[in-house]
Order: C-alpha cells, then sequence, then structure tokens
C-alpha cells in the first residue's frame, strides 16, 4: 500500500514537472496565490483548500502540496496574433475552424490575448492588451503573424497604433518574448501578394523580420486544419513539429498536392481537361493542361480540403495555383497554364530558376516538371494508341 | 478649449484604421478625420500579368469580401473581351454571393459589431427564464434563447471570467453608459453570439460547395466557373440548399429579431440616431436571379429624398488624392487615374490619452495628406455606398423585393423612415439586405435548376489577341457597397487596372473642397460620454462594416515609376 502511493506520488510529481514545463500561462494578474491573497485568501486557506481537496480525492496528506500545485498550474496558453500587410483572409480561415470549433478554441485552449479582427478593446486599450501580454507571458506566449512586413525604408507603408508604431518594429517586438512563432499565411511566411514582382512596399516574410526561429504555416489562405492543427500540434505533443527545407511542418506540407489527388487516376490515364467547360471537366479528368500546379506544391489540400471537408480547388475543378509555395505569384503564373507551356514571358522566363536557381526546391521542382511533362506526354500517347 | 482623441487601431474591421476627432468643451466631435495607415501596392503588381490572372490577384484585396474582388476581377476581363458566360455560370455566381452575404452580414453584426451594442459583463447578471420571455416579444420562434440554453451560455462565460484572463474580451468597454440593453437582452445576444461562430461555419461551406474554399474561392474563371461537376451534381445542389434553409433559419429565428430589439431599445440613444452625415446614396444593380432581374437596384438618391432617383452615369466617377498619400490631387476618373506614393507621415501632437490627461502622441498631418485611401466622388459629391445605400435606392427605384421587407421592417420597429438614416439605420440595413438573400436567394436556386435541365454549359470560348488593345469594368453591388473594377489589357498583359471599391468611398479623407466622406460626417455632432472610452466613435465607424485594405488605392493606370522610394537592398535586413 505504502509503495503504491510512493509511485503514484512520484508519477505525479512527475506529470506536475511536465507541467510546469508546459507553455501554460499562470494568470494575467500573477499566480493564482495573489489573485487570491488580493481577494482576503491566505496562503494558509488556500492549503486548507488544498488539504480538503485531497481529502476529497481521497489522496493522502502528502499529496496535500501536489494539489495546490495543480491549481495553480491550470490556465490556457496565451495568443498573441499580429495583422500586418494582409487582407485577413487567415483569420477568416481560423474562424471556420469546427474541429475544436472557434469558440472552443478560445474559450478551452488558448487565451486570444491579442487579435485585432476578434478582440473587443480598441484603440489605446487594444495596444495597453498587446503591451502587456508581451510583458506578463514574456516567454510564454505563441506569436502568430499575418501578413507580410513592409521593411526597411519601407516600414512607412504600414503603422499601427496612437505612436505610429511600424508593423515591423512591432512584429519584432513581439517575437523577441516568444515562446514559438508561427507565421500564418503565404503573406507572412513568404512575402505573399504585396511582395510579388516589383513589391513596390518591399514587403517581407515574418523570417527576415526577427532572427528568432519561425514556423511557416502557408496557404492563401492556409486551410483551418493547417492553422488549427499547428497549434494543437504544440498543444498535445508540447513539442514543435518536425519542418521542412521551407520551414512549414511536414505533417502538413510533407506530401505533393499531387500525390493524393483524386484525380489522380486521370492523370496517370493521359485523360486531361483540354479547357475549361470541356466533356473531360465534367468527368473529373486531370487539369495539368489547364494550369494545375498540384504536382509543384507541397500541401495537404488534397487529403483534408476546406471548411470542414466542403471542397477544394482540384474538386471544383480549377487547377492548383500553388498558393504554399515560395513566391508562387511569380513563379506559378500564368494560373491557367502549364508550366511547361508558358504563353506569356515573365519577367523570369522558364521555370523561374535564373532568379531562385540557388535553393533545392525549385531545383526538385523544374526536375517535376520535366518529369510531369514527360509522363503526361506518355501517358498522352498510351491513350492515343488505345 | 477643443482636445483631440485617437483611436488607432480600430479593431473588429479589416485591416488597419485610424481615427482621429476633435471635441469641443461639451465632448461633442466637431471634427472628424479618417485614415487607413497600410498601402501594399498590389497596382504595381498586377502590371504586366496574363489577363486571366487578374481575378485570382485582385481577389487578394481582402480576404473578408473573398468573392467579390475575386468576381470583379474577372467579370471586368470578361467585359473587356465582350464575352457574356454561360447562364449556369451567372447562376452559379449569383449562388455564390449569396452565400457571402448570408455570411459576412452575420459575422458583421455579432462578432465584428455586436460587441458595441451588448455589454457582455451586464449578460452574466441575467435572469435566463426572463430573458427566455423577452425573446419571443421579437420572433415567434426565437433561436437558442431558452432557458436552459440561456443559463448554459450564462455558465460557459462566467466559468470563462472566474478563470481571470478575459482573452479578446479584455479592457473593452463594458458598463458604458450608452450600452441600452438590460442583462436579459445582452444575454440574448451573447448566446446568439455564441450560436453565429458555429453557423458561419454553415455559411462559408455554402460557398465552398461550388467555389472549392472559402476564403478565396477558385472556381471561376475568365468566360464562366470550373466546378461543373458540383453543379451537375444533386447531392451537391442538395447540399447548398439545406446550407441555405440553416442559415436563413439563423437570419429570421435571431438576427433580424436582434435587430428589432436593438431598434427598440436603442432609438432613445442619440449618439446611434443621430443623422448619417453624407446624404447622398449610391447603388448599383448586383445578383441577377436568371430572369433579367436583379436582387438590387441601380441608381443614386441625394438630400435623403427617396422620391427621386437617378441615373447613374459611371463618366461621373472619380477619385482624388488631395488628403491622401499620393503626389497628383487632381480628380480622375478610374481610367486616367494616378497612384503614385508621397508619404508624409505624423506630426508630433497631443491626444487624450488613457487617464484621461493629455499626453504627447503621433498626429494625423490633417492640413495635408493623412491616409492611404483616396476620396471618390460622384459628379463631385460625396456619397455613402453599402446596405444602408442599397435599402434606401431599392426603395426609390420601387424595387418590390426591397420594398417589401423595408416595410415590414418599418412596420415592425414602428421606426419613421427618417431614422433610418443614422447609425442604427446602417445596422438595420445590413441586416435588410441580408433578409433579401434569405427570402429571395431561392429564386436564383430555381433558376439555376430549370436551366440546368436544358443546358449544360458552364464556360465561353474565348481568345486575347494579342495585337488587339482591350478595355473593360465591372460595377456591381457586394456586400459593404458599389464596386468598380476598370482594366486595361495590351500586347495580351494587363495595361493598368483600377478599382473603386465601397470602403474608399465611405473612408475616404476630405477632398480639396473639403467635403467630407461619410465615415467622417457621420461622427460630427456625437457627444462621447467618457472620453477614454469612445465607444460611440466605435459603433459608428463599425456601422459601416470597415474594409480597410480593400479600400487603398489600388493602381497606377499611368505606370508611373516610383523611383523615389526604391529601396536600397544594402540597408535591409535580409
Amino acid at each position: 500500500m505504502f509503495n503504491e502511493d510512493n509511485q503514484s506520488y512520484s508519477n505525479t510529481l512527475k506529470r506536475l514537472d511536465e507541467l510546469e514545463k508546459m507553455p501554460v500561462q499562470v494568470n494575467k494578474e500573477g499566480d493564482i496565490r495573489e489573485i487570491l491573497e488580493n481577494n482576503g485568501i491566505s496562503r494558509r486557506d488556500f492549503m486548507k483548500w488544498a488539504a480538503a481537496m485531497t481529502a476529497t480525492l481521497a489522496l493522502p496528506s502528502s499529496f496535500i502540496p501536489l494539489t495546490a500545485r495543480a491549481a495553480e498550474l491550470a490556465g490556457r496558453i496565451p495568443i498573441v496574433w499580429l495583422h500586418m500587410a494582409e487582407c485577413t483572409g487567415c483569420s477568416e480561415s481560423l474562424l471556420r475552424s469546427s474541429t475544436p470549433s472557434i469558440d472552443s478554441i478560445i474559450f478551452d485552449y488558448i487565451s486570444l490575448e491579442y487579435h485585432e479582427t476578434v478582440m473587443a478593446a480598441s484603440g489605446w486599450q487594444a495596444e495597453e492588451n498587446l503591451h502587456s501580454a508581451i510583458k506578463d507571458y514574456k516567454g510564454k506566449y505563441i506569436l502568430m503573424v499575418e501578413g507580410g512586413i513592409p521593411s526597411g525604408e519601407s516600414e512607412f507603408y504600414l503603422t499601427i497604433g496612437a505612436e505610429g508604431t511600424t508593423g515591423a518594429k512591432s512584429a519584432r517586438e513581439a517575437a523577441e518574448g516568444a515562446m514559438a512563432i508561427f507565421a500564418i499565411g503565404t503573406c507572412s511566411s513568404f512575402g505573399g501578394v504585396q511582395a510579388a514582382d516589383p513589391n513596390p512596399t518591399n514587403a517581407m516574410p515574418l523570417s527576415k523580420i526577427t532572427n528568432k526561429p519561425v514556423i511557416n504555416v502557408p496557404g492563401c489562405p492556409p486551410s483551418e486544419k493547417n492553422i488549427v492543427g499547428s497549434l494543437l500540434h504544440f498543444i498535445l505533443f508540447k513539442t514543435l513539429p518536425a519542418l521542412d527545407a521551407y520551414n512549414r511542418p511536414t505533417w502538413a506540407y510533407g506530401l505533393r498536392i499531387h500525390d493524393l489527388c483524386e484525380r489522380r487516376g486521370h492523370f496517370d490515364a493521359g485523360e486531361f481537361v483540354q479547357h475549361f467547360g470541356d466533356e473531360g471537366a465534367q468527368n473529373g479528368y486531370c487539369l495539368y493542361k489547364v494550369g494545375c500546379k498540384g504536382p509543384y506544391t507541397f500541401n495537404n489540400c488534397s487529403r483534408l480540403g476546406f471548411n470542414d471537408h466542403t471542397s477544394w480547388p482540384v474538386k471544383a475543378g480549377h487547377g492548383c495555383i500553388g498558393c504554399s509555395e515560395p513566391n508562387f505569384w511569380d513563379t506559378m503564373r500564368p494560373f491557367e497554364e502549364p508550366l511547361a507551356n508558358r504563353l506569356y514571358s515573365t519577367k523570369f522566363d522558364g521555370l523561374g530558376a535564373d532568379k531562385t536557381a540557388d535553393t533545392i526546391g525549385v531545383v526538385l521542382l523544374s526536375a517535376t516538371a520535366i518529369g510531369i511533362a514527360a509522363h503526361a506526354a506518355i501517358s498522352s500517347m498510351i491513350k492515343n494508341k488505345e | 478649449m477643443t482636445k483631440r482623441i485617437v483611436v488607432d487601431p480600430i479593431t473588429r474591421i479589416e485591416g488597419h484604421l485610424r481615427i482621429e476627432v476633435v471635441v469641443d468643451e461639451n465632448n461633442v466631435i466637431t471634427d472628424a478625420f479618417s485614415s487607413s495607415t497600410l498601402w501594399r501596392g498590389l497596382e504595381k503588381v498586377v502590371q504586366n500579368r496574363d489577363p486571366r490572372d487578374a481575378g485570382f490577384l485582385m481577389q487578394r484585396i481582402c480576404g473578408v469580401c473573398t468573392f467579390s474582388h475575386y468576381k470583379a476581377g474577372i467579370s471586368a476581363v470578361e467585359n473587356a473581351l465582350n464575352i457574356t458566360p454561360p447562364k449556369n455560370a451567372e447562376l452559379i455566381r449569383s449562388l455564390m454571393n449569396i452565400s457571402l452575404v448570408l455570411h459576412d452580414h452575420p459575422v458583421h453584426f455579432y462578432t465584428l459589431h455586436g460587441l458595441d451594442w451588448c455589454d457582455i459583463v451586464s449578460a452574466l447578471k441575467a435572469d435566463p427564464h426572463k430573458a427566455s420571455n423577452i425573446a419571443f416579444k421579437y420572433s415567434n420562434f426565437p433561436m437558442n434563447t431558452g432557458a436552459d440554453e440561456l443559463k448554459a451560455v450564462q455558465a460557459k462565460v462566467t466559468d470563462f471570467v472566474k478563470k481571470g484572463a478575459l482573452g479578446p474580451f479584455a479592457n473593452a468597454y463594458w458598463g458604458h453608459k450608452t450600452y441600452r440593453f438590460s442583462p436579459e437582452q445582452n444575454l440574448i445576444v451573447l448566446s446568439h453570439y455564441l450560436k453565429l461562430l458555429e453557423v458561419q461555419r454553415v455559411a462559408a461551406q455554402m460557398m465552398a460547395i461550388f467555389g472549392s474554399k472559402q476564403p478565396h474561392p477558385q472556381n471561376l474563371t475568365v468566360g464562366g466557373i470550373t466546378s461543373v461537376m458540383d453543379v451537375l451534381d444533386p447531392s451537391r445542389l442538395g447540399e447548398w440548399l439545406s446550407k441555405y434553409q440553416y442559415v436563413k433559419d439563423f437570419v429570421d429565428r435571431a438576427y433580424y429579431p436582434d435587430i428589432l430589439m436593438a431598434a427598440e431599445v436603442y432609438k432613445n440613444e442619440p449618439s446611434v440616431i443621430k443623422g448619417s452625415g453624407v446624404p447622398n446614396f449610391l447603388c448599383y444593380e448586383e445578383i441577377p436571379i436568371g430572369n433579367g432581374e436583379y436582387l438590387y437596384s441601380s441608381g443614386i438618391v441625394r438630400d435623403y429624398d427617396i422620391t427621386k432617383l437617378y441615373d447613374i452615369n459611371e463618366d461621373l466617377i472619380t477619385e482624388e488624392a488631395t488628403h491622401s498619400w499620393y503626389k497628383d490631387n487632381e480628380p480622375l476618373h478610374p481610367y486616367d487615374g494616378k497612384t503614385e506614393p508621397e508619404y508624409t507621415g505624423f506630426k508630433d501632437g497631443n491626444s487624450i490619452g488613457p487617464d484621461l490627461k493629455d499626453v504627447k502622441t503621433k498626429l494625423l498631418d490633417v492640413d495635408g495628406k493623412y491616409s492611404w485611401i483616396k476620396s471618390p466622388r460622384y459628379d463631385g459629391a460625396p456619397m455613402e455606398v453599402g446596405p444602408l445605400a442599397a435599402i434606401v435606392v431599392g426603395l426609390a427605384a420601387k424595387n418590390p423585393r426591397i420594398t417589401t421587407i423595408a416595410e415590414q421592417f418599418l412596420k415592425d420597429s414602428k421606426l419613421p423612415l427618417k431614422a433610418v438614416f443614422s447609425t442604427l439605420g446602417r445596422t438595420a440595413a445590413r441586416a435588410l439586405e441580408c433578409k433579401l438573400s434569405a427570402d429571395y436567394g431561392i429564386e436564383v436556386f430555381n433558376s439555376l435548376i430549370e436551366n440546368l435541365k436544358t443546358d449544360k454549359a458552364t464556360c465561353a470560348k474565348y481568345e486575347i489577341d494579342k495585337n488587339k488593345e482591350y478595355k473593360g469594368r465591372y460595377i456591381g453591388n457586394v456586400p459593404r457597397g458599389t464596386l468598380s473594377h476598370w482594366v486595361r489589357i495590351k500586347n495580351g498583359v494587363i495595361e493598368n487596372y483600377q478599382a473603386v471599391v465601397p470602403s474608399t468611398w465611405n473612408a475616404g479623407p476630405r477632398d480639396a473642397n473639403g467635403q467630407k466622406g461619410p465615415y467622417e460626417a457621420s461622427l460630427i455632432g456625437i457627444k462621447i460620454a467618457n472620453l477614454a472610452q469612445p465607444l460611440e466613435i466605435i459603433r459608428t465607424i463599425h456601422s459601416f462594416d470597415p474594409c480597410i485594405a480593400c479600400s487603398v488605392h489600388l493602381i497606377d493606370t499611368k505606370g508611373n515609376k516610383m523611383g523615389e522610394y526604391k529601396v536600397n537592398p544594402a540597408t535591409l535586413r535580409v
């Protein structure tokens, strides 16, 4: 009996140690003890309560301090979400989350300390929320950033707050004390649409604004699954996820759209939509020849879809535009032509390889493109023979 | 002695917006300034690209009006190429538009604007049984207001508050004296606030059924739509229909009754029934229903006079930048617009700080340039666009559907027509516009079913001749008001592109003649109860449903170089 108790004691102690290391918020006004004391409940009263709880739970009295500690550790993870140069599409995507739902996320999992689209406070009260979250939860909050960031001498293209603070400054300050940093969407991951050629505002990805490590969750917007999944990974496993070469979590961005595409069978059979609205389109043929960038794009759209699995672009008969890849506005355009068959030459010509050939990803993509073209040609020939 | 109040950021909107007001010794607003503090430069980005890509790029103006700019970008190119998409494509676009309205307006009222009307803290003191009875005053079948449901809502939020950290609800203006609902009424709205978080997901799915995803659907293409398999699949049509009925139910049993309740209670609150500011309203026809009719009517109403309707002449639309951070000031038609940035920044000054004391702060240089938004004018006059304009123009045009809904509302709410030209009226008009889609959207659906019996076409064929020059535009009405996109195509690529968007009409700074736009004009004359908690400002501005990233001016039609803002790469942290 004694041994068992000893065992469960050490197990509980271990779990509490783990919990303590977990990125949980204690409480805004300090820890729970301070709150109790401020409300006229002394440490002595608190320990009496812990003793009563321990007895209620039928635990030996040696557990009393542990019960007290567990109560002190209860809380939710503080999140600071910043809006930079963006369209709010990523926030809108977050709102679509169904499992867990947005209200459950806000009420049960996280403490949304700052999020301009949702928060009730405005003006200086809003700014105060941001500043106190950064201060009070130093090293304990998660930073999520939406939008590209005008940088360098162009920082003034975005200011926020009465003092006219630039977005870049605000992002840098918030990144400083964050426990983990997520760039939500292609804009904060890679610069996005405002950073497309000729990038008039010198918009940059978050990773070039801060020296701290940034996990990229790209997509225009990322699906609600990828946003919430990134958060849940952290909450459930207490670790950061494995990342690919572009710092994207591999659980979401490990496979190409093409790999699990519902139209893949038609690709292999050489059955292609030749132009939108044709018979192939009605029969669900492969969209490669009308510009699908699925073979060059790493994301889980073909597996998870959007809006609670309702659909995704290829299901809706339009090719993937490659929105979770770096610089896709330039490298994947025009969106309704295959890469190997561009009608309009772009500034970079060809596959954009002359611009970014130094990155392994693009070299791989070029190789894939050649492979795809050959594959498509061969499949098409086989079909013609039949 | 005048004082200045700065509200930045205006939260619960799309984009980055700053409002500054001047108040007199009685705390009455005597002057107001509206400023967008973000410029993204998409006008430069879209140039020299494939015209077929314009819709995808322009869509990224905004993730809230996520379908509006997509459709506008595609339609402007279709107009330039002189293509008429097949009827199925037109009707699917209408269904997507209806889906957007049914999504956007409830999200605006509850998630973005609701907390200006509903005091959550007060709701925690409510008697759920009493509240449950009150709900029947505004609806025969109220939604989520049974005493048990209200108790659960109260318990959930009370528990949340007890945890100590209020998260997104922290530091708001709870307890402000212009909150007018009783604790029970607050609890009803709070219950609907939470229910809406669920309903909006379903409304978004309505668009995704044909549009692939929401935000940023991807099924339109120049010439038509691509989601032909979904259109020809009866189970998908059924999915849309059942979700439409589900959302319509929320509009009828929660949204509309809450607006009636707000109209009854808030009609005694001076800050929300003060006149709307700009007396002119513009709306363009939109949402074709398949028989040549549109849900919205076109026209202009001047000086609040709905007995007269004026036709819209597109040539009379101009934009100017006297007080905007661009070089060229003169009013220009969108086809000839110029957009060369000239940022002059803030100046040093004082404003009312958190503790009501005057503190040093940055202020807009209101004698010079002070916003990234331009000032659109029609025939030299500012116009309010948006749901209030849609309803007012609809009444003036004797649009039968709008007239039915508006007259019923005036009867239910016992408000006189003139009370509609206000913050309260603007918020109510949005609910009426939503009801327009909820009540009559089914006509579009039925047209589609009828048409599909004999016609499967979804895409028109076309060619872009590299040796020809094209120009075209889209004009229509989207959830925030009248939207137009203007495109010129040369050598097979976009030569220039211009968008004049609803929030530009409403949020623009004053023009060379000192005429204020709707945001600024609507604030003048409001008395602020507590200068440190300017809830009256937030509530008035939110009634427009600001969408600021949209309204930042978009295109440099002349291809001007922005040489002086070229950044030296050596100075960058890369």
